[in-house]
């Protein structure tokens, strides 16, 4: 296990359909590239790529994604400042999505993102505000047998 | 099955091919919806799909995936067979429907990869 500590950081552009996803495969190469296992490099990335295409698909301005390793674990954190979500409990349903078509073209807007990044975490947190923005945080545990659900 | 035979059993054009080493198909995950295949593949896969966008070489690498088969006479773009290129990630075209492919690879050995389902 690689005991360094590492900070990366991606800014995600609104729309930027030719990027999308770019981020979080970047993220996942830099990952492995420490050292970090095949599984626990495999759900950062699926966390960090719902999170990427959620800012790509719905926030206003884009937003950012982060990364913060450590020995302990990997912390993700999505954030943008708007337009935020009206009912989170409703956005968790899975196959619930306020995807437009051309995102559907894309392949994406199935209603799993929120509950994909949750899936892959040790611990999950989402706040939002209408008009405020979203911040959704990630744990991803380095420890071995410490599998997400 | 090898992925060398693929083509003749799809009447299928390669796009990239498999490095030694990395030539066997032997259980398959079939989605146009990307969303499903990053939420719902539980395990190393070969794709079919009839998506062409160029987050599908992307989730390709987050997941790790075999091998792409694209259906319906699908054909991604040159930048997204150079990035399959350099993940040596084998992909091919096919002009058969996404029912029949996975038919015929089924019949052929190739079985489900580990999944779930969107309710569990």
């Amino acid at each position: 296990m690689s005991d360094m500590n590492a900070s990366l950081t991606y800014e995600v552009h609104a729309g930027d359909i030719e990027q999308g996803g770019s981020a979080s495969a970047a993220l996942k190469s830099e990952l492995r590239k420490m050292g970090i296992c095949e599984e626990q490099a495999r759900r950062v990335g699926i966390i960090a790529f719902e999170g990427e295409m959620n800012l790509l698909l719905y926030a206003t301005n884009g937003g950012t994604l982060k990364a913060e390793v450590t020995p302990e674990a990997i912390d993700i954190t999505v954030e943008d400042d708007g337009p935020g979500i009206d009912d989170i409990d409703l956005a968790m349903r899975p196959g619930y999505s306020t995807a437009p078509d051309w995102a559907l073209n894309l392949g994406f807007g199935a209603g799993m993102g929120l509950v994909n990044m949750k899936r892959n975490s040790n611990f999950f947190e989402i706040h939002s505000h209408t008009g405020k923005g979203t911040l959704i945080r990630c744990r991803v545990n380095r420890r071995k047998n410490d599998a997400a659900d | 099955m090898k992925f060398s035979d693929v083509p003749i059993l799809l009447e299928g054009e390669i796009l990239f091919d498999a490095s030694a080493g990395n030539d066997v198909i032997d259980k398959a995950y079939a989605a146009d919806l990307l969303s499903d295949v990053l939420a719902l593949t539980e395990e190393r896969t070969t794709l079919i799909t009839g998506t062409i966008s160029p987050q599908v070489i992307r989730v390709a690498e987050i997941l790790n995936v075999i091998a792409i088969i694209f259906v319906r006479g699908k054909r991604p773009s040159q930048e997204i067979i150079d990035y399959a290129q350099r993940l040596d990630i084998p992909m091919l075209t096919t002009r058969k429907t996404m029912f029949e492919t996975c038919g015929l690879l089924y019949a052929n050995g190739v079985r489900p990869c580990k999944n779930r389902t969107a309710d569990e």
